[in-house]
């Protein structure tokens, strides 16, 4: 029973107010990251890293941010923890650093990390802002891994980069070029969608 | 000549081939939230030209006068978020003072462009890239223009789509992304027109 509040907004991040398909936001990042499952895991943990310390901290100081200049106060401390993602990166996964390329600095522009940042943490203490942004991340990070397994395998034919496909498969390239990003996200959200639709009219 | 044309290569690319919205996928959060009527997207797209391109050349001023030198690149992204953040700061001060009608039109969306992804994804790619100062420019003017003509393209497909019957899961943000979808697929016609 103690953890009744977090457990709430845990679900809620989960399901009902899911950050991609509920409120879709940060979405950028969503679409072009998602073209191969292990660049997009490394994505996602730098975001829920990000996410989780950076709405602790804005929370931490809420009380003394000035609310004419909150909006830089939040940048500036998601640029701190965006720049440690990035040098870890650098440090110990040189390669997918490359192919990230700006993707991991643009966390920094991440609207789901400002939203979260504006709508939970500047009214909340600190450890349920931990919670809040940890949830936000994993419910942003299954979705994106769901959908880049998708276009991994059906653009490429490849898993985690082993085949997995059977002999004769053809690729659908399109599946891992820009379009094929947006119709993926589409039809995702038109599916959630749908069962979330149908559970509220029963 | 020479250096003239592979400039404008770099901006025509920006604006077509490599459409920074429909290629790289950046500033689709305000895409998807202003494109509902053509006045909105139109105030929201020219103010995403001027501070594009005046941030882009700022950034990279910035960079190679006082971050390389100093051995400060992994300050970067700090670095170019303020700037972006003070120059639009700066401009909505200005505007607010020298004219009001600018400033009804533009200074609403002024604030929203600190957070635009595109802004800081134009400078960081013109890093990544090691672009020359002028190709830094151009390709900040182009990404800009880009992302404008997708945003006023997307509101005038969007304005005439409201008599549409839309399925009810797809409305809203679904149908929107399925556009962009069959957008991103014409413009990937203009590829190979750029070697």
């Amino acid at each position: 029973m103690a953890f009744r509040k977090e457990k709430k907004i845990l679900l809620r991040n989960l399901g009902a107010d899911n950050p991609v398909f509920v409120q879709v936001l940060g979405i950028c990042s969503t679409l072009a990251v998602t073209n191969v499952v292990k660049n997009t895991l490394v994505m996602c943990l730098g975001l829920v890293f990000t996410l989780t310390l950076s709405n602790a901290s804005v929370s931490a100081l809420r009380k003394w941010i000035p609310s004419r200049v909150r909006m830089m106060v939040e940048v500036l401390i998601i640029a701190c923890y965006v720049i440690i993602v990035d040098i870890v990166l650098k440090a110990y996964l040189p390669d997918t650093s490359r192919q990230l390329g700006p993707y991991v600095g643009l966390i920094i522009t991440n609207c789901i990390i400002m939203g979260r940042a504006e709508a939970f943490a500047l009214t909340n203490p600190p450890w349920l802002s931990a919670v809040d942004g940890f949830s936000a991340g994993i419910g942003y990070s299954y979705v994106l891994l769901s959908i880049s397994a998708f276009r991994e395998i059906l653009g490429s034919g490849t898993f985690w980069g082993y085949t997995v496909v059977w002999e004769g498969w053809t690729n659908w390239s399109i599946m891992v070029m820009a379009p094929g990003a947006f119709f993926m996200l589409a039809i995702f959200i038109w599916i959630v969608k749908g069962l979330i639709l149908k559970e509220t009219e029963n | 000549m020479e250096a003239f044309g592979a400039t404008f290569a770099i901006f025509f690319s920006a604006v077509f081939t490599n459409n920074i919205l429909l290629t790289n996928y950046l500033g689709m959060c305000s895409f998807l939230g202003a494109s509902r009527e053509i006045k909105t997207a139109t105030g929201l797209g020219t103010a995403v030209i001027f501070v594009m391109t005046a941030t882009s050349a700022l950034n990279w001023i910035v960079y190679h006068a006082i971050l390389v030198p100093l051995k400060l690149e992994y300050l970067r992204f700090i670095v170019f978020i303020i700037v972006i953040a003070a120059f639009v700061q700066i401009v909505e001060m200005i505007i607010e003072r020298v004219s009001d009608r600018l400033y009804i039109a533009l200074g609403i969306f002024l604030p929203l462009i600190t957070v635009n992804c595109a802004i800081l994804g134009a400078t960081l790619f013109m890093v990544i890239r090691e672009y020359t100062f002028a190709a830094g420019v151009a390709y900040g003017l182009g990404g800009g223009v880009g992302w404008t003509l997708a945003i006023i393209a997307m509101a005038g497909i969007r304005q005439s789509m409201t008599k549409a019957r839309v399925p009810k899961g797809l409305e809203g943000a679904g149908i929107t992304l399925i556009i962009a979808g069959i957008m991103a697929l014409a413009f990937m016609g203009f590829n190979g027109m750029i070697r």
